[in-house]
């Protein structure tokens, strides 16, 4: 996993609430055995007028022309909600999305995002109504995670809460794996008390 | 200090937590499916490691096989034949249990681990599908994982956790006639909102939950995830070591989980109070499974405008009577014996309107309603009568609805597309969806008792 710090980033807006994992993606798109490749079923129903044949549906917010090239995604409350289908993340991540802004997130779905690089950023209703209507412009927003601050292109700097053992991993580049098997020992004292 | 049942849980399985880090929390029961587990054991693969207890891992197929004889049949999808590829080889290579097509104790996965008896009381028990809740009706600490999370376990037979806050859902009285289990869990639903117990564990408790018997209690337990809880939780009780005594992974001794209640005084974090005695069979009206209301009831004032725009419905107006073109029984809330056999009492002697898909939730549940006949009931009735897997309520295996068909369907979803693109679904009770399937509309099942 590529380490993150800082970055600056076009944001694309989905003003819509609970926006659950079978919209993310679709389980009909999840029948792979890999995890890469999976940015072009994302929001496969509402992205594509016919999604098998992947043709576009210009109405959709990603589908605009402004919206090219955005790493950052303004979405409603309680994004993610569902299945605990890690497609979702991979699919976002293959789009090159590099983080979501919303109110809330679903356990699951935020659990996986941290584990592939892609940020959940939780903000403030306020702020987020600034977020969306910045978004809506495909403005540049700029994430400082070892600040934990979400810079809105207005200025506004809002400050976001993390997770401290997740960020570290983040910043470092390491996933969880590697701190749970340096506990070997542990688990295996554990299991022999049982 | 009192505890809750799930604080007793968690605090037994905590290997070790250091400071400013999530728990090394060990795993007692891992169930794994052909959908999200490729990537976990190529993940293992990538780093030279091993399963480190496939005695503690159980694997079935159930989400993208057929329900129809066509499983029997090479696979022509390519993408299917990967996918089953993979589930078989890796379990062969790692020794792991594989419940597959054509094993005689094939089901949904959170149908067989409690048929199986590999689900028991106090245990932690997770799964890479979000429904794992389900396994709580047992007092187990169950909940969904991502795939990242499968290879952890499969690993190292432990996961990093925060610990989540505790909600309490307190159900007393007694259930009206027609009025079941699955009835209550979309109330709390409807009551709670679909992201409303994020970050917490749900028990269930009450005189009324007591009451249930295990299929009733894992219907409830199932949607838990559905208001935002990632799990749910029933404290065992002589139900459940009835249920589970004589199944071929079940523990001879019971008297052990006891223990395994809230104590009296322990604090939850939220609670809230369903009046059983005054619930009546629920629908949803909405695309998540937070939008449900009483049978009779108006689609509320307020409903979201983009939800009922999908689903054609007009704020105001009551749903009973509206026609229907699909109603499906099954899915790891409601395809156990006792819901086929609700069903089959509103369907017996009658004919349906509609296409009708029943679906078993396992071979020995298919073979159980056989021999008691439910099946001809079915048949005769103009419902197909079907092979075990998750069908219609994830639309990944061929049974799908098409464009603008609307469903009665008795799964946990009823997000946009979930049953098929374009495909409206209206969540019930198996006894609702028979009454419907019987009307060729929303019906109140209470007209038939």
């Amino acid at each position: 996993m590529e380490p993150i710090s800082r970055f600056r980033g076009k944001t694309v807006a989905l003003a819509i609430p609970n926006i659950d994992t079978d919209q993310i993606t679709p389980a009909k798109f999840t029948m792979v055995t890999d995890k890469v490749g999976l940015g072009r079923i994302l929001f496969a129903h509402w992205r594509y007028r016919d999604a098998e044949k992947q043709i576009p549906n210009p109405d959709f917010p990603l589908n605009k022309p402004g919206a090219q090239g955005a790493t950052i995604l303004v979405a409603g409350d309680n994004f993610g909600c569902g299945s605990s289908r890690e497609h979702a993340p991979w699919a976002l991540v293959g789009y090159g999305l590099r983080a979501v802004v919303s109110t809330s997130f679903a356990d699951i779905f935020r659990s996986n995002a941290l584990k592939n690089g892609l940020l959940p950023i939780v903000v403030d209703p306020e702020s987020h109504r600034q977020a969306l209507r910045e978004a809506e412009g495909n403005l540049e927003f700029v994430v400082d995670l070892p600040e934990q601050t979400l810079a809105l292109a207005s200025g506004r700097a809002v400050s976001f809460a993390i997770d401290p053992f997740a960020k570290r991993c983040l910043v470092q580049g390491v996933d969880e794996l590697g701190y749970i098997l340096s506990h070997e020992r542990r688990i295996a004292e554990y299991e022999r008390s049982r | 200090m009192p505890k809750t049942l799930f604080e007793k849980i968690w605090d037994d399985h905590v290997v070790t937590a250091e400071p400013e880090c999530p728990a090394v929390l060990y795993i007692d029961l891992h169930l794994i499916h052909e959908m999200t587990s490729p990537q976990a054991f190529e993940g293992l693969r990538r780093r030279g490691l091993k399963v480190r207890r496939p005695d503690r891992t159980a694997a079935t197929i159930d989400h993208i096989i057929q329900t129809t004889p066509e499983r029997f049949q090479p696979q022509k999808d390519p993408r299917v034949a990967a996918l089953l590829h993979s589930i078989e080889e890796n379990c062969r290579a790692a020794g792991i249990r594989l419940y597959g097509v054509g094993d005689e104790q094939q089901g949904v996965v959170h149908v067989i681990g409690p048929e199986l008896g590999l689900t028991q009381p106090g245990m932690t028990i997770v799964c890479g599908d979000s429904h794992t809740a389900t396994h709580g009706a047992f007092g187990a600490l169950a909940f969904g994982i991502g795939t990242t999370e499968v290879e952890h376990v499969l690993a190292t037979q432990c996961l990093l956790q925060r610990k989540p806050k505790t909600f309490e859902v307190r159900v007393t009285g007694r259930l009206p006639q027609g009025v079941t289990a699955k009835d209550i869990i979309l109330a709390v639903c409807a009551k709670v909102g679909i992201g409303g117990a994020n970050g917490h564990v749900a028990e269930y408790r009450g005189d009324t939950i007591r009451a249930l018997s295990m299929e009733e209690r894992m219907t409830v337990c199932n949607m838990s995830i559905e208001f935002g809880a990632r799990a749910g939780m029933i404290a065992p009780d002589d139900t459940t070591f009835r249920y589970l005594a004589g199944r071929p992974f079940a523990p001879k001794d019971f008297e052990r989980f006891r223990r395994l209640r809230t104590d009296d005084g322990a604090a939850f974090d939220a609670s809230i109070d369903i009046d059983a005695g005054r619930l009546e069979p629920m629908i949803t009206y909405g695309t998540n499974p937070g939008m449900g209301m009483a049978i009779g009831a108006s689609i509320p004032g307020d409903a979201p405008k983009k939800a009922l725009e999908y689903m054609g419905f007009e704020a105001g107006k009551p749903l009973l009577g509206h026609s229907i073109d699909v109603v499906f029984i099954g899915s790891c809330t409601n395809s156990r014996l006792g819901d086929l056999r609700q069903a089959a009492s509103v369907l017996k002697g009658r004919k349906v309107k509609v296409r009708t898909l029943i679906v078993p939730g396992s071979g020995p549940i298919k073979r159980a309603a056989e021999a008691e006949g439910l099946d001809k009931v079915f048949v005769e009735a103009g419902a197909e009568w079907r092979e075990a897997g998750c069908s219609m309520c994830i639309a990944m295996n061929g049974d799908e609805l098409k464009e603008g068909e609307i469903c009665v369907a008795t799964s946990n979803r009823n997000f946009e597309g979930r049953q098929g693109k374009g495909g409206r679904t209206i969540l019930a009770s198996p006894l609702t969806a028979a009454a419907s399937a019987v009307e060729g509309r929303v019906a109140d099942v209470r007209t038939y008792l």
